[in-house]
């Protein structure tokens, strides 16, 4: 083949194969632009056609919305944030504080703390959420944050990820320098190790809050509570009965809910994409 | 500095002291992730595992039946299936598997489709990071209001959809999706694979991206055209990856909650179709009458198949690993 032929039917695979992303980015974007303009017309209009600009009954529908005592949405905002931002913290902290031990400090059962993390690592927390429960009823921990929060301090994912990271990046010379100096070992890990291991925080620290804050298995076994419920449980609010003939608020309702992770999205994703493709790379 | 013997001799023992020491801290260290883990998931877990193998019912405002000893009881109602427990179990676990597998067939090939164009040195999609950022949207978004997005997308009579198809002409009168048990599957297996063919595709550009470049440029100029490429060089390559993203892909259906569960209309005929495993633990034991011996029983088989995957992926990816270093 020739070299102007060549190029050209490159190009031509390259319109096609533009087109076609370009297809599916407005298959991932559109049913969200539906739900945007649906938020803001009215019940009427929405069973009669479908649109692509936005009408005037926002505010109309945010008023039915919020009028509704059972939606309660800033305190479900404020409940989802202190359930994610807390459990975030201990998973990143004490991740971070297992990876140290595991990688500075030689041990009998070293290798087998290691091979018992890699083991669990896959396990979901469905399997013993049974056990969870009972257990739970047992101390009479339910309807709390308690169970929600504190196991994140056990976080096998993320001790794998951060023991892999600090492998790398924590210079083992500088420790040995600080011990030298009298420093204790705790403060060693707080004054070197962490902030060394500060990106790679960051990192799981969105996706485990992101995690967190998707997650409604969890918190709809445990809670009970209206006023503790979390923003995916208040999505399911908004399926019932109540909204059943007002579909301008039931969009807006969920363009509600959404919008947390829509913003946390817009300012992180070059920061979310690069750590999917890190966690991936590894095998 | 010149030193004697002695010194050296007493430096070595002071060396081998200093270790000794503070091999104490690495458990010291390794203790909150231990200790936690036992308490919240170890324990858990063996109370489950302890379980399914009794009666334990606790009904709605009653008094608590069991635990009672009933050894493989739990499980033999599962599989002989003539009761309404048996049927609903194993019917979840098929409408689980069946959803993840109509949902995992083309995301896969989507995702290395657009993983083989994306990393086309040829081609050059100078686009590619925005494409990324637009089809990973869908995954951070919370499930549960996506779900009832597009609960309310499907609704009938006049929900979007039935007025688009209409106008479309691909339907004549409306049609309810959610009424249906195959198209609700359809649903359900559609936002699975909506949500997450972003998220495998930069998986896959990200483990291409890890081939070694000589191999391709070697292939481009032996004549080699980017099909054949694709085919004998990059998949045999990345297969470690794909069987990640394969085994990973499971473990996550097999623990699908949120879409199906909010995709369920009360009363709907569609419910029996799309009741996955977890769907099915949490009704056994969120709601009115707690039934936790049948509810563990499923979750030792949850656990059983789960754990079968992972050792299966750990297995097949060491033996990888030892090829790799041979060469």
């Amino acid at each position: 083949m020739n070299e102007r032929s060549y190029s050209r039917s490159l190009k031509i695979s390259r319109f096609w194969i533009n087109f076609i992303c370009v297809l599916l980015c407005i298959l991932s974007i559109i049913p969200f632009w539906i739900m945007f303009v649906n938020a803001t017309r009215d019940s009427a209009s929405i069973q009669q056609s479908i649109s692509l600009l936005p009408s005037k009954y926002f505010f109309q529908n945010a008023k039915t919305l919020l009028d509704r005592s059972s939606f309660n949405l800033p305190r479900g905002l404020w409940n989802s944030f202190c359930i994610a931002a807390s459990s975030t913290a201990f998973a990143i902290y004490f991740s971070c504080l297992a990876a140290f031990g595991l990688i500075m400090y030689d041990f009998k059962l070293k290798k087998a703390a290691f091979t018992f993390i890699l083991a669990v690592l896959m396990i979901p927390a469905q399997v013993s959420v049974v056990g969870f429960i009972a257990f739970l009823m047992q101390i009479n921990l339910m309807d709390s944050y308690v169970p929600l929060i504190i196991p994140s301090i056990a976080s096998p994912a993320v001790v794998f990820f951060m023991h892999q990271y600090m492998k790398v990046a924590l210079p083992i010379d500088l420790v040995q320098a600080a011990r030298i100096e009298g420093c204790g070992e705790f403060r060693i890990f707080n004054s070197i190790a962490i902030p060394i291991m500060v990106p790679a925080m960051a990192t799981q620290a969105i996706f485990s809050f992101v995690f967190s804050w998707n997650n409604l298995f969890m918190p709809t076994m445990i809670i009970n509570s209206q006023e503790k419920f979390t923003v995916p449980m208040m999505v399911q609010i908004l399926k019932s009965d109540r909204y059943r003939t007002d579909f301008g608020t039931v969009y807006l309702g969920i363009t509600l809910t959404i919008l947390p992770m829509l913003i946390v999205y817009a300012f992180l994703s070059k920061y979310i994409i690069q750590g999917i493709a890190l966690g991936g790379v590894k095998y | 500095m010149i030193e004697t013997n002695a010194e050296n001799i007493k430096r070595e023992v002071k060396r081998k002291k200093n270790k000794i020491n503070y091999s104490k801290y690495g458990y010291y260290f390794i203790l909150p992730f231990f200790i936690t883990y036992a308490i919240f998931q170890l324990y858990p877990l063996l109370y489950t595992i302890f379980l399914s193998f009794n009666k334990y019912i606790k009904p709605a405002g009653g008094a608590a039946i069991g635990p009672k000893f009933v050894g493989l009881g739990n499980f033999v109602d599962i599989f002989t299936n003539n009761r309404a427990f048996g049927e609903f179990t194993l019917g979840a676990f098929e409408n689980t598997v069946f959803i993840w597998i109509i949902n995992f067939i083309p995301q896969i090939l989507i995702s290395l489709l657009l993983a083989a164009w994306f990393t086309d040195k040829r081609l050059n999609i100078r686009a590619q990071g925005t494409y990324k950022m637009l089809i990973y949207l869908p995954n951070i978004m919370t499930a549960a209001s996506v779900s009832l997005l597009f609960y309310t997308l499907f609704s009938f009579p006049q929900g979007p959809i039935n007025i688009l198809l209409q106008k479309v002409g691909l339907l004549d009168k409306p049609f309810d999706f959610l009424n249906d048990g195959m198209s609700t599957r359809l649903i359900v297996a559609f936002i699975n694979f909506w949500m997450w063919y972003g998220n495998t595709t930069i998986i896959l550009v990200a483990g291409i991206l890890g081939i070694d470049p000589e191999l391709f440029e070697v292939a481009e100029i032996d004549g080699a055209t980017s099909g054949q490429i694709f085919r004998k060089i990059t998949l045999p390559l990345i297969q470690p990856i794909l069987l990640y993203v394969l085994v990973t892909s499971l473990i996550g259906g097999m623990q699908m909650y949120d879409v199906p569960k909010l995709m369920t209309r009360a009363g709907s005929p569609a419910t029996n179709a799309i009741r996955t495993v977890t769907m099915y633990i949490q009704e056994l034991v969120g709601t009115g009458s707690k039934d936790y011996g049948h509810a563990a029983a499923i979750s030792v088989l949850l656990f059983i198949v789960t754990a079968a995957l992972s050792l299966t992926l750990f297995w097949l990816m060491r033996e990888k690993d030892t090829e790799g270093q041979k060469k």
